[in-house]
């Protein structure tokens, strides 16, 4: 609570910025969103700076997991089921070899969680371009649009807003496994993922930014571009959109981390990630078969890569709502 | 509420939790990994479906904890002396199904001739007969196609119908499980066991009370007054509800949690050898693998790969990782109770794996391929970490596996369809007839009327299947053996199923119950008595 205390109190205390929308639209919008007061609320909150460097950790040793695991947990030709169950390396029993021991195949579990991150964030990333690119576009059309064409775009959402995201994501990945069951294909599981997270999260996206699309249409700026007889798919993409994106970044970043611990949801239900290839969620699932012979080791591991990961996400989505809300200013 | 309220009622709640402690019966809950496929009696040859059906319905015979055959709702059969291919069968007088219609020859008739027909999986246990009579109201008579000495082998999990129910409720035709059809006797059952069905949700609960109007209450103890049954899937859940103490009775304990429950003083393991062999099964036949990236030629076709497969699987590491020691590496898909069975033929493959990648290349194959394994996850134990070990094993010679793991519902529908829709899948066999030609039927015999059900290699033997044929009219048990043990030969050079390993079972229960494992993996609740 300590650390939590002097942010709210920073955030009060930073200057208030110019009002978003006043802004014109273009260049120059990048750099001030690097200007002094975000950076200075950045700079001055030890916490969220915490956040930021572990993540920044996590995700350049998931990316670096072929050059820096020593092993790779992928090849399955180098697995020996003679390893397995090994204890970490402190325990009695463990294997220097193997420094956070191995799962029930002999998989290092280090390389696995190294390999697994890289898997989940490749998936949570994928999946939030995939969601942003539906729900801003879907958001962006509605907006302008108006009328009919919003009616029916926001009624889909309201209605997949009734279901929880995993349910929607369960679905797509359900159907999706079936016609593929029997069939392989090089990253087919990959894909999948990020198609059923994808779909289930675009919603969030489309009702913010047609919220803002709605102000927006009918500032001056939008009149001016119609007035000299720009396209409507210009207006909305080139003098709209970079008006929508703060709140639109704010909401990504916090859906990563949504989106990371969805995939390990389905992987744990065993509709994600194959045990041959394992995710964060994969191994979780693999482990909890044996929370109860004591190979803790095999759960404990990838359970708190999982919540450090979410964790550090998240703070940093949190700070970035509360600096970029005028309000909060 | 005053006090007093509250004070009279919770007199009353202790004074009745005594009062159920104090009987001398109890309920059981009791959690499996995965449910009974359906509940009509003849629509899948299946353990875990056999289980719960025992419960509610009854064969002619039963074999009981032991192996022995037991008197049922027959009293006594026996092969009429004056024509050797006719069984007569006396049935048990006074017997009545749940509904309260009493039990006779017709529905012995009824049900046997039900079991013969195409939509049903019993139908490969029952192929010698050649017709079922009636004599009087107690009296049956099975004639066989040739004199069989074997006939009370094959009744044990034959249960008998009631007619006039089945009639009354449009189920005369069995269910046709992999066509997903449906009919009343798949959510209802009316039999003449201990139990009745009260309620039951597929795949999450059935709840069955004690059958008060049972045969045998005076001949056995019948001591659980209700059973709930309940599929809990994942392991650790499984496990940790029984040391919680919200179930009593786990029957299908995971490997690696026998050493933790052995040690915890409330409950009680009990262990023995299971009458099943878990092994892999491949298509051998089909001119192209549909999962594989060769086009043009199965590579299963030639036995080099066939054998190059079974020689780069360690079934002993299997057994140290995997199965934590408690099960027997195989050589032979036959389990060691099996009459046919010899220890030569269940001797193991040496694990050589450069041997293996010169068979692979002789055969065209220097770069391995790819290919998809079909495996249960909730049916034997372990059956998912045994297929991901077999993944890495052949790895290791260049064979690419690309592992579907699936709930036993759906895996089974895909060897049981015709044409078969798994071309690699792990399978395990347990053998309620203690006899090698049911092996032999089920999984060898080419694929056709009765015969074959099991079998989705699409192995096709014509000499092969005669012989099979041949055991169940050959009376000269030197003689039959003789064939069994040629046949088997025979399959020893094919390698048609590479065998993994003989199951072992576990059982963990609360201290005050005593469920011993059976061979054949069949809890029959009413032998079991409720101490105190």
């Amino acid at each position: 609570m300590n650390e939590l205390a002097p942010l709210s109190h920073d955030l009060k205390a930073a200057p208030p910025a110019q009002a978003q929308g006043a802004r014109p639209p273009g260049r120059g919008r990048v750099a001030a969103f690097f200007d002094s007061d975000l950076l200075h609320s950045f700079l001055r909150s030890k916490l969220v700076v915490l956040a930021a460097l572990l993540t920044v950790a996590m995700v350049s040793a998931a990316f670096l997991a072929p050059v820096i695991a020593p092993h790779d947990p992928y090849d399955l030709k180098s697995l020996s089921l003679l390893d397995a169950n090994t204890p970490p390396a402190w325990e009695k029993g463990g294997d220097r070899s193997f420094p956070l021991g191995t799962d029930d195949q002999g998989r290092d579990i280090l390389s696995t969680i190294l390999y697994g991150t890289r898997s989940s964030m490749l998936i949570g990333i994928c999946s939030v371009l995939l969601a942003v690119g539906i729900g801003l576009s879907l958001g962006l059309w509605a907006g302008y649009a108006g009328g009919r064409v919003d009616t029916v775009i926001m009624r889909i959402a309201d209605v997949q807003l009734t279901f929880p995201a995993i349910l929607t994501a369960l679905l797509i990945d359900g159907v999706a496994l079936a016609i593929f069951r029997n069939y392989h294909f090089e990253g087919g599981k990959f894909w999948i993922l990020v198609l059923a997270i994808g779909l289930s999260f675009w919603v969030q996206y489309a009702r913010t930014v047609r919220g803002v699309t709605l102000v927006e249409r009918n500032k001056e700026y939008v009149e001016a571009a119609r007035l000299i007889g720009l396209r409507p798919l210009k207006i909305m993409f080139q003098h709209i959109l970079p008006n929508v994106l703060g709140p639109v970044l704010v909401i990504a970043t916090i859906n990563l981390a949504l989106a990371v611990i969805t995939e390990a949801t389905l992987s744990f239900l065993g509709v994600g990630l194959p045990p041959t290839e394992p995710s964060l969620g994969t191994m979780i699932q693999i482990g909890n078969k044996y929370l109860f012979s004591g190979s803790w080791w095999m759960v404990a591991f990838p359970g708190l890569t999982l919540a450090l990961l979410a964790l550090a996400v998240n703070l940093l989505g949190d700070w970035l709502r509360d600096a970029l809300n005028p309000k909060l200013r | 509420m005053s006090w007093r309220t509250i004070l009279k009622t919770a007199t009353l709640c202790t004074a009745l939790v005594m009062v159920a402690d104090a009987a001398d019966a109890r309920a059981i809950k009791w959690a499996r990994s995965g449910d009974a496929l359906t509940l009509d009696p003849h629509a899948q040859n299946e353990g875990p479906t056999h289980n719960l059906l025992h419960l509610i319905y009854e064969p002619l015979i039963l074999r009981d904890r032991t192996g022995k055959l037991l008197p049922t709702l027959a009293t006594s059969w026996q092969i009429r002396e004056d024509d050797p291919t006719i069984w007569e069968f006396k049935l048990r007088e006074g017997v009545k199904f749940h509904n309260g219609n009493t039990f006779n020859a017709d529905d012995v008739v009824f049900s046997l001739e039900r079991a013969l027909q195409p939509s049903s999986d019993m139908k490969g246990l029952l192929t010698f007969i050649d017709k079922v009579s009636k004599v009087d109201d107690s009296t049956v008579h099975i004639k066989t196609k040739g004199p069989n000495p074997l006939v009370p082998n094959y009744l044990t999990n034959l249960y008998m119908m009631d007619k006039q129910w089945a009639e009354a409720n449009n189920t005369v035709t069995v269910q046709d499980y992999k066509a997903k059809v449906d009919n009343f006797s798949v959510r209802n059952a009316n039999g003449t066991g201990a139990y009745m069905l009260v309620s039951r949700e597929q795949d999450v609960k059935t709840v069955l009370k004690r059958n008060d109007g049972y045969w045998g209450k005076a001949e056995f103890p019948v001591g659980i007054t209700e059973i709930t049954y309940l599929t809990i899937k994942s392991d650790a859940t499984r496990v940790a509800a029984l040391i919680s103490g919200e179930i009593d009775f786990v029957q299908d304990v995971p490997v690696q949690d026998i050493d933790r429950l052995e040690k915890n003083a409330s409950l009680k393991v009990t262990l023995g050898p299971e009458n099943r062999t878990i092994f892999l099964g491949l298509d051998v036949a089909s001119p192209e693998l549909k999962t594989s990236n060769v086009k043009g030629k199965n590579p299963f076709a030639d036995k080099r790969v066939r054998q190059a497969v079974n020689m780069s699987i360690d079934r002993e590491a299997i057994k140290r990782a995997v199965m934590r020691g408690q099960s027997v590496p195989a050589g032979v898909i036959a389990p060691p109770f099996v009459n046919g069975y010899t220890k030569e033929l269940d001797a193991l493959p040496k694990v050589d794996l450069d041997k293996a990648k010169a068979l692979l290349k002789d055969a065209g194959y220097p770069d391995g391929f790819q290919v998809t394994l079909n495996c249960p996850n909730d049916r034997y134990i372990n059956d998912e970490g045994i297929c991901q070990a077999v993944t890495a094993m052949l790895a290791k010679i260049g064979i690419k596996v690309n592992l579907v793991a699936q709930p036993k519902g759906p895996h089974f529908t895909l060897i049981q369809k015709e044409p078969p829709e798994s071309e690699f899948y792990l399978l395990g066999w347990g053998v309620p007839t203690y006899d090698s030609h049911y092996i032999f039927s089920f999984l060898y015999h080419t694929r056709a009327g009765k015969d074959g059900g099991w079998n989705a290699t699409r192995y096709s033997n014509p000499d092969l299947d005669k012989k099979i044929q041949s055991l169940t009219g050959e009376v000269n048990a030197a003689k039959r053996n003789a064939t069994i043990a040629d046949v088997w030969k025979t399959l020893g050079e094919e390698t048609i199923y590479i065998a993994l390993h003989h199951q072992t079972l576990a059982y963990a229960m609360k201290r005050d119950l005593d469920i011993q494992v059976s061979p054949d993996n069949q809890v029959h609740m009413k032998f079991i008595a409720a101490k105190q």
